[in-house]
Formats: structure tokens, sequence, C-alpha cells
């Protein structure tokens, strides 16, 4: 590991123990966590689950606590479009009640509750705090963060969760907000996560999510981080019996984003499925990781990636299903698309199975291709011109990922964004 | 003057000449017919006039409509009203046939500086052309030309030219592969344009496809070089005496 990056890690490490006393919630785990991070620090490319994503750009930043309340943050929700659905509000990691619109009264009594860590601080039941460099950070060092639970058996509607985020160059700031979401038995919600800022800071968000016997999550997650902003996320999701988390994801990156996905499936019959789509441009550098077990017969999982890059952008897919020996009858897939703009842009595609049940259906895939030349002369003979017609190539290429978001304002709200992307897109 | 002239065209793909010195001059509402043999270059000459990329222009000069038309982008050609109906026409998953059509008629028509059509009025001149060509509607809502056999694809040209209203339309090669019935359906589309307005060169093999579409002249391509020219009863004859002893005449 360089120097420099060494220095970026150990001063998150020196934050944790000037903080330390003052931080929420028990102490023994983010000691460990610490003195774990303390040893290892931010994960290098010798590290083999961050081959192809250097973190190289962080390298002698230093990052400071932060309790900005600059006001950049109600111009960056003023970017949404406008929505009916109850808004949970955070800024720069913090709950902003001030700025959210979150009025109970609507749902049906008793239903939802939201509470913030900082008030209630629970780690839940994470363990990988001593293994993931991610995790460990986010332990050590979180201060606030969304707690949404859903009573059994009620239909929770939807939830938006702004995560805005105010940078500043000189002085950047970092946060590491811990959320969790629970639904009870055979419960329902819509939540929208939308990660939207500006300048240079970094946003390292840990969420656990917990679903119970039969209940349904929609995910859907439009990360849109400044673009010289640092995007570290990872979600663990529980799957119990007959249990459902459907997510669609469009990332439009950071400076160097990773979102990583670790899902327990548990429960007999359960469905996991996933829909993402990076889009990058310019020297941006994303990844998306996925660390899918099944741990327990007949569910099935199955994760449709897709990447559009330009520039000199570079776009990293990591998916390893694991099938445990219990697990039969599993139905897992995994496939990840790249479609190259430019002749600088590159693709890491990295699939694992790692199956010990005997009776399975497990498949991966990956592709990599320039829009195709044919197409374009097709659209441009019948009078579209380049640009219209490789927008439409480009929208082709993501159309089943919009197609499978059963929710009208966060469809319009995703095609809204891939629109615009590529419109202002990073060359 | 006519509408399309061509002049001492020349061209190669990756360094390698195919077409030698194309004389052809297409006066506005003719159909002519360019026939010649497997390799004459009848439809690198298509794809020329269509603006492909991957074709070196080498000498030579293309007028359309008084225009450099090899100066032009090929959408620019279709906004001055070029078609061309393709051989094999391309497949494009997850772009629908009418979102399809529709950006295509819109974009001709704002290159025309006509106001773009809503999807209602759209809808209603798709039906109603559909109709004529005897047509699914179902087609509208298939993605363009994924899953389409030979002849759907083929129709879905002409439905598209239907709609566009080119004012010259290049058909390369648009009767093979088709049936009798396909080849009525695909030949009556044409028919129906023809007027003042309309121009057609009509690029075939076989004289089967001008028993249904009458050409006003034929042309016959070989080696790169129109050999002969001539009314409709070349093309009978051609079927007659076939293409051998064309090639002599065109190294002559």
């Amino acid at each position: 590991m360089s120097a420099a990056l060494r220095e970026t890690g150990e001063n998150f490490s020196a934050r944790y123990r000037g903080l330390a006393s003052r931080l929420p919630g028990p102490p023994e785990l983010r000691r460990r966590a610490a003195a774990w991070f303390d040893r290892h620090g931010l994960p290098d490319t010798r590290d083999e689950s961050w081959r192809f994503t250097n973190l190289r750009p962080l390298a002698g930043l230093i990052f400071s606590r932060t309790e900005d309340r600059d006001g950049a943050a109600p111009g960056l929700l003023a970017r949404l479009p406008p929505t009916e659905a109850p808004l949970l509000v955070l800024a720069n990691g913090r709950m902003r009640p001030d700025l959210s619109r979150l009025d109970l009264s609507r749902l049906p009594s008793g239903t939802t509750s939201v509470a913030s860590f900082a008030a209630d601080p629970s780690f839940g039941n994470l363990s990988d705090s001593e293994t993931n460099p991610l995790s460990a950070l986010n332990t050590m060092l979180a201060e606030d963060g969304a707690r949404i639970s859903v009573a059994p058996g009620s239909d929770a509607g939807t939830l938006v969760l702004p995560h805005l985020a105010s940078g500043n160059a000189e002085h950047p700031p970092a946060f590491h907000p811990r959320h969790q979401v629970r639904l009870g038995a055979g419960a329902r919600l819509t939540l929208i996560e939308i990660a939207l800022g500006t300048s240079i800071y970094l946003h390292n968000p840990l969420t656990e999510i917990v679903l119970a016997e039969g209940a349904e999550l929609l995910h859907l997650r439009l990360q849109d981080e400044s673009a010289a902003a640092f995007h570290l996320a990872s979600l663990h999701v529980t799957l119990g019996p007959k249990s459902r988390y459907e997510s669609v994801v469009l990332v439009r990156g950071a400076r160097v984003a990773r979102s990583e996905l670790h899902a327990a499936i548990e429960g007999e019959g359960a469905r996991l499925g996933l829909h993402a789509a990076q889009m990058l441009g310019g020297e941006q550098l994303a990844d998306i990781t996925t660390i899918v077990r099944h741990l327990a017969p007949g569910a099935s999982s199955r994760q449709s990636i897709r990447n559009v890059l330009t520039g000199r952008a570079h776009g990293v897919f990591q998916g390893r299903i694991a099938v445990d020996r219990i697990a039969q009858k599993t139905d897992g897939y995994q496939m990840n698309k790249a479609l190259l703009l430019s002749e600088e842009a590159q693709i890491n595609s990295k699939p694992e199975l790692e199956i010990f049940a005997d009776d399975v259906k497990c498949s991966h895939g990956a592709t990599v291709g320039a829009l195709d030349p044919d197409q374009l002369f097709y659209l441009q003979s019948r009078g579209v011109p380049k640009e219209a017609a490789q927008a439409m190539l480009v929208g082709a290429f993501l159309g089943e990922m919009l197609e499978a978001i059963p929710h009208e304002w966060g469809r319009s709200l995703f095609e809204g964004a891939m629109q615009s992307w590529w419109k202002d897109r990073p060359v | 003057m006519a509408l399309l002239e061509i002049r001492g065209l020349a061209a190669e793909v990756e360094g390698k000449p195919i077409l030698r010195g194309v004389d052809l001059a297409l006066p506005e509402g003719e159909v002519h017919a360019i026939m010649g043999p497997n390799g004459s270059g009848k439809s690198t000459l298509a794809h020329v006039l269509a603006g492909r990329e991957g074709y070196q222009v080498t000498a030579g000069s293309v007028l359309f409509d008084g225009q450099d038309l090899l100066a032009m982008e090929p959408e620019a050609r279709a906004a001055c009203g070029l078609f061309l109906a393709f051989q094999y026409p391309v497949e494009l998953p997850g772009v629908g046939n009418a979102n399809f059509l529709r950006t295509a008629l819109n974009a001709v028509r704002r290159a025309r500086g006509e106001p773009e059509i809503d999807a209602m009025k759209f809808l209603k001149e798709a039906r109603a052309a559909l109709k004529r060509l005897s047509m699914s509607e179902e087609m509208l809502k298939r993605n363009v030309n994924v899953g389409f056999s030979g002849g759907e694809k083929k129709r879905n040209e002409i439905f598209q030219m239907a709609l566009l209203r080119p004012r010259l339309a290049i058909l390369d090669e648009t009767d093979s592969g088709l049936d009798i019935d396909a080849l009525k359906i695909v030949s009556d589309g044409v028919n129906a344009l023809r007027g003042q307005a309309f121009s057609a060169l009509v690029i075939t093999h076989y004289q089967r496809l001008l028993e249904h579409i009458v050409p006003d002249q034929v042309h016959v391509l070989a080696e790169g070089r129109i050999v002969r020219s001539g009314g409709p009863e070349l093309a009978l004859s051609l079927e007659e005496s076939g293409y051998a002893g064309l090639a002599a005449e065109a190294a002559a």
C-alpha cells in the first residue's frame, strides 16, 4: 500500500480515537472494529476482493468529521421530481427532520416506525466488522442513520430516502451512516434511496436489511454522487422463508464508487432479484460486488448487471454465488453485460460459483461489446441522427432494467437519471 | 435535371475496387431496375448511395436533386427523401417498432421543417398503412425485426417506406427469400407509391420482381459498370440468355 493511502486510513483511526468516548452505542464492537482497521487500513489491490478497484484516488486525502449545515441540502433535494411519498432526508449522513416529510399518520397506524441510530444506537446482527474493511470503517465511526421497521402483515407503501452530501475540496467531509430496515412477517415496503452530492466527500453507508417470512421489499437505489466524491457502500440483506427482495440499482458513479451486496438467503423459497446498471464516464471507477449465499433450499437469486462506459471509465462487477450443501433446488442466475462507448473504457467481470449442493441450477455469463455499427446505420438510414441513434441503442440496452421497476415514480426517476447522464455524460 | 445523377462513380471496400465507373440518371417519377450477377456491385451501389461506412468512394459524383449526396451523413440523406430497403434488415432488440417508426418519421419531418406527429396521430397513420399492406397491427408491438421471419422483415421495410414516403427508394434485393404472396405485398407497396413524386431503384438478381414492379428502364451492372440499358424487355432477354457473356462486354 502506498504511504499516502496508509495516511488516509490512519487519519480515520485517529478520528476514532479522538471521538471514542462520545460515540453512541455499545463501545466494544467499535473497539474491535477499530483495532482491526488499525492493523489492516484501507484495502489495496493486493487484497483479492479489491484487485480491480484501486483506491489510489483517495490517497493523501484527509477527511474531517462533518456537522455540515451549509444549506446545500435543500438545493439538492429540489433536484428530485415531486412526490407525495413520505421523505426521510439525511444530509452528510445525519437525519434531518427539518427537511423530511414524514407524516406517519398518513400510514396505517402503528405499521411503520422510524428512528435514528443517534437516538437509539444498535449495530444489528452483523459480524463482518473484523473481516470487511467497509464494515470496519462504518462500525468504527457511525454516528447516525435511519432505522425503519414495518410491522408484520402491514403494507407501508413507499418511503423515499434522499442521502444528500455537501462536500468541500479543502476539508472534505466523511460520514458513515448506519441504517437498518426490518420487515415483519408478510410486511411490504417500497424503499427508494437516492444519493446526491456536490464536491469532494466520502460517503460510507452500511445498511442492514432483515426480511421475515413472506416479507417483500422493493428496493430502488439511485447513486448519483458528485463526480469528485467517494462512495463506499455495503448492504447486508437477510431473507427469511418465502420473502422477496427485489432491487433495482442505477449507479451514475462518483470518483470511486463501490457497492457491496451481501445477501444471506436463510429461508426456504425466498427470492432475490437484482437489476443494476452502472453508467460511467471520464475517469470514474465504479464497482458492484455481490455475494449471495444460498443457505436454504428452493430459493432463487437472479442478478442482471449492465454497464455503459465511456471516456476512460472503469467498471467492475464481481459476483459470487455460494450454494450451501442443504440448499437443494437453488436457482441462481447472474449476467453482466458491458457496452463500451470509447476505446479507453474498460470492464472487469469476475463471476464465482461455489456450489456444494448437487441438485441446483446455476448459471452465469458476461458480454462486452461496442454499439453495433449495423444497428446505428440502420437507424441513421431512417433519418435518426447519429447521437439520437446511439441514445436509442443505449436505452434499449438498459430497457429491461427500467421495465423491471414496478413503481411509476421510481421508473420515471431512473429514466430521467439515465437520460440526463446521456445528455451530460463526461467523456 | 434527373432526380439522381450518378457520374463515373468508383468505390472500393477494404482496398478492393467494386464499382468502376457507374453512370446512371434517374428522372423524377421513374422506376429503374438494376440487374446483374452476384458480385457485380449492386449492393455496394445501394450502400454507397445510402452512406454506409466502410465504402471508399475513389472517383465520381452523385447528385440527388442537385445536391452532393456523398457529402451528407446517412440521416441527412434520409431527411432529403432517400430510403434504402435493406437486403438484410437489422434487428434492434429492446427497441419497439412503433417507437422506432415514430422516431424515424419525426426525425425526417423535423429535418423537412414539418411539425412532429403525436403518438395518437402516428398510430392512426401506421394502422392505415398496415391495412393497405395487409399486415397485422401486432407488428407495431414487437421489437424491430426481432424474431421476424425473412418475409416479415422485408414487409417491415416496405411498411417503413410507406410511412416515410421517400422521394427515392432503393430496394436492395427486396425480393430475395420472398414467397409469391409476400412478393405481391411488397410489389403492391411500391406500386401504390408510384407517381410523379416517387422514384425508385429496384435492385434485383431475378426478373421475377419486375413482373410485378414494371420498370421504366433496366440497367445491367457487371464488374462495377453499367454495361447495358434498355426498356423492360431487357430484363426478359436476360432471363433467357443469363448473365454469361456480360463479363466479356464489361471487360471490353
